[in-house]
């Protein structure tokens, strides 16, 4: 570029500087139309802080005396994300086997593989819950299995990919020596996929006590049927205390999943 | 004592990387296999401890003939040939002595391999080779810690825990320095000697077999085309082994790590193996 | 080898013990045992009856016989329509604003640009943020604000300051401190220091942010309305109620639909922008 000719100095030359507040004019009126979509009265939105803030005044303080009467939904809470991700990852061990590369027996079980992992992941959590609910009635079953599906397509997914990271002459060495088959799962194959393994049992775990505080909104069990009995009746300290209480073992198990995972690097 | 005999081994691709091979390994000796890359010197290697299935021919070790063994068979024959690989074939997150005394698991029962029950004398014999080899001291380490020379030396010491009656050794310093190269080639077949150990070595540099082999076996597109001692390796004879070799489309058979792995449970179909070649 | 000779292997020990992450192999025994026992108990707390299981069967199969095939008539269609648009402008209109939120959310996050105080105070709302689930935070907004998109709006905006603040406080903290430190040696305010020596590292990476929050935002836009608060999952649980499962599976399958396109077309723009 010759700086005989231009005067002033630009950050960009023209046409891209022009795309550039296009992409910002379009993103705007795609912003405006949405909101123009959603058709919500403006005094609604004029009126939502001071409504959230009287919300949270009617809920100070929480009701502590309540704190011990929610310990065992809490635990249920917690078991149903253990044990939906233990269900999880049963199934997904031969999902696993047939959606990684270098284990699949042939291009239609590759195929179903990716399907199944793909499909379960895109099913809400609370998608899953209707549907056990309406098989197996209210209550914490439903929930693990409802855990347990929607988890399916992220366990897979990662174990898979363990799976094809496996360096083959490790096993290969194991077998050089006489080792039986078993010996080479144990030595050849397991040390080699423990750390993904651990690694998404423990963050899909921690992943699923989140999900498993609202899957009780549809009656599948947790802690959220509490949460829901407790604003159907207008109790808002005991709301309060619900939320607290929630906010307490979601960041609980986030340090003790983050804590495994450092161990077994 | 191995006698190997018009061992032919055919991918099947149609390469043919062994074309009727015939040589022996005798004594203590410490024969090297060279040539250029493609022919056929690391599937001649696995060939013997049928890694890889040789195609036709036969492998006799100390009377026994390999080539028709049984899986079962071939399990307890392989705890009788130790094995170095190129790329050390450690288990990288295990610890060093895991590793050394993994030399073993053909004797032991799989829950005691499980639990890492090793025995006694297994346990001492691991502390003492570690500490021949050079590394004494580590065995708690885990092998992804260690250096590259560090693990051809703890490879070594997996091989000779297994008290083989021959030793495969399959590109063992292509992975590491020149400088290492030297010290563990030394180291190798020091060890060898001393435990009386004959030694197949296939190997890319030829100063290294010069310097440590006693016999070197010149194979060129899957054929044996020089034997004799280093003293008898002239100009000639390196031009038909190195020469030929370059007319012929390289395969790229030898620089891949094989893939494969046959049964079932170790969780690696067959088809990814032949996919490799 | 001479392994039998005392001499030489005479001074090695013959026994050893593998080194576990926990202090000793009785504590690692005891953790393992501790945990396949809470395990066993979690279950055994849940033990379903018989009766429910096969109850559970027929329950399915009479499902599935209902749900297929999917209820994909014009009536229906205008249905799903109408309560996708207004998931995906909820999804929009809540990237929005939530974005706007969080970039100070995200300032007050990163180590090295606020004081310690501050810091804490970024990191504790980054961490509510993200622990409450978009479903508690709408049953709160529908109790707060009434039922409708609004309540879906203002539990997606609270909610992304948890992933987007979090991640830009990341590229935040990633920054090259001399171009921020060129701007202060200049005599700017601290203002202008965002303004010039950090936001033109890091707009590249927050565009790809947006783009990725969004993305997420779609899919909780399509449930948010299980809770009452508004868009496709209103209409949705409407179908459950009502028994009509047949509608339920074609509303599932076209959420499945927008969820992956909305995938797609993130994973596309995020590449054309980095």
């Amino acid at each position: 570029m010759s700086y005989e000719g231009s005067t002033t100095w630009r950050k960009h030359d023209g046409r891209a500087r022009a795309l550039r507040y296009l992409a910002i004019v379009v993103a705007i009126a795609i912003t405006a139309l949405s909101w123009r979509a959603l058709d919500i009265q403006y005094t609604f939105v004029v009126d939502a802080p001071r409504n959230l803030g009287d919300l949270l005044l009617r809920m100070y303080p929480p009701n502590l005396a309540y704190g011990a009467e929610i310990l065992p939904p809490l635990v249920e809470t917690i078991n149903i994300a253990i044990l939906g991700t233990g269900l999880a990852i049963l199934i997904s061990l031969p999902i696993a086997y047939i959606g990684a590369e270098n284990t699949t027996p042939n291009a239609v079980t590759y195929a179903l593989g990716k399907f199944l992992i793909v499909g379960t992941r895109s099913v809400n959590v609370i998608i899953w819950a209707l549907f056990f609910v309406v098989i197996f009635g209210t209550g914490a079953l439903s929930g693990v299995l409802a855990v347990a599906f929607r988890s399916i397509g992220f366990v897979s997914k990662l174990i898979a990919e363990g799976i094809e990271e496996i360096d083959a002459g490790q096993v290969e060495a194991i077998r050089a020596m006489g080792g039986s088959p078993l010996d080479v799962v144990v030595y050849g194959i397991v040390p080699q996929i423990k750390p993904a393994f651990v690694g998404v049992a423990t963050y899909r775990w921690d992943i699923n006590v989140r999900e498993a505080t609202v899957i009780g909104f549809v009656g599948a069990g947790g802690i959220g049927v509490y949460l829901d009995t407790a604003i159907n009746f207008f109790q808002w300290s005991n709301v309060l205390t619900i939320l607290i209480a929630i906010l307490g073992i979601v960041i609980v198990s986030e340090v003790v999943s983050a804590y495994l995972r450092k161990k077994v690097s | 004592m191995l006698t190997i005999t018009d061992l032919e081994k055919v991918y099947p691709t149609g390469d043919k990387a062994l074309q009727g091979v015939s040589m022996e390994v005798d004594g203590n000796e410490v024969v090297s296999i060279i040539g250029p890359s493609g022919a056929g010197k690391s599937t001649l290697i696995k060939c013997v401890n049928r890694l890889t299935e040789p195609t036709s021919g036969s492998i006799v070790l100390d009377g026994e003939e390999l080539t028709t063994l049984s899986k079962k068979e071939l399990r307890k024959t392989r705890r009788d040939m130790g094995m170095i690989f190129q790329e050390f074939n450690l288990i990288e997150r295990l610890t060093v002595m895991e590793n050394v005394l993994s030399g073993r698991l053909g004797y032991m029962g799989s829950w005691d391999a499980f639990r890492r029950n090793f025995d006694d004398e297994d346990v001492q014999n691991a502390y003492e080779i570690l500490d021949r080899v050079g590394v004494g001291g580590m065995e708690n380490k885990r092998v992804d810690e260690l250096s590259g020379g560090q693990r051809q030396r703890v490879g070594i010491a997996r091989a000779i825990l297994q008290r083989p009656k021959i030793l495969l050794v399959d590109e063992p310093t292509s992975a590491l320095d020149p400088e290492t190269s030297f010290e563990v080639m030394e180291m190798l077949t020091e060890i060898a000697r001393e435990e009386d150990i004959p030694v197949l070595i296939n190997i890319h540099e030829v100063e290294l077999a010069l310097d440590y082999t006693d016999r070197i076996v010149g194979l060129t597109d899957g054929e044996v085309v020089f034997n004799g001692t280093p003293a008898e390796l002239d100009e000639n004879a390196r031009d038909t082994i190195y020469r030929s070799g370059k007319s012929r489309e390289e395969t790229g058979t030898e620089s891949q790590p094989q893939s494969q792995n046959e049964s079932a449970s170790s969780g690696i179909s067959d088809a990814s193996k032949e996919k490799s070649f | 080898m001479g392994s039998a000779d005392p001499e030489r292997s005479g001074g090695y020990p013959s026994s050893w013990e593998r080194p576990t992450v926990f202090y000793s192999k009785n504590i690692k025994y005891l953790v393992y045992g501790a945990i396949g026992l809470f395990v066993l108990w979690s279950a055994w707390e849940l033990r379903p009856s018989p009766a429910r299981l096969i109850g559970g069967a027929d329950a399915a199969t009479s499902l599935l016989a209902t749900m297929f095939p999917p209820d994909f008539t014009p009536e229906a269609r205008g249905r799903i329509w109408t309560g996708m648009v207004e998931s995906i402008a909820m999804s929009i209109v809540a990237t929005a604003i939530g974005v706007v939120i969080s970039i100070p959310i995200a300032v007050m996050a990163a180590e090295n640009l606020v004081p310690r105080p501050v810091y804490y105070v970024g990191r504790a709302l980054v961490s509510i943020s993200r622990s409450l689930h978009e479903l508690v935070l709408a049953i709160v907004a529908v109790v707060a604000v009434g039922l409708g998109p609004l309540a879906g709006v203002i539990a997606l905006v609270i909610a992304t300051p948890g992933f987007f603040a979090k991640l830009l406080a990341e590229e935040l903290e990633d920054i090259d401190e001399g171009q921020a430190d060129a701007i202060r040696a200049l005599g700017g305010s601290p203002v202008q220091v965002l303004l010039y020596g950090v936001a033109p590292q890091v707009i590249p990476r927050m565009i790809g942010l947006i783009i990725y929050r969004w993305d997420i935002n779609i899919r909780a836009s399509t449930i948010v309305g299980i809770v009452g608060a508004g868009g496709i999952g209103v209409t949705l649980l409407n179908s459950f109620d009502r028994y009509e499962y047949d509608f339920s599976l074609a509303i599932i399958l076209a959420i499945i639909a927008v969820v992956m396109f909305g995938e797609i077309l993130s994973a596309v723009a995020r590449r054309r922008v980095q």
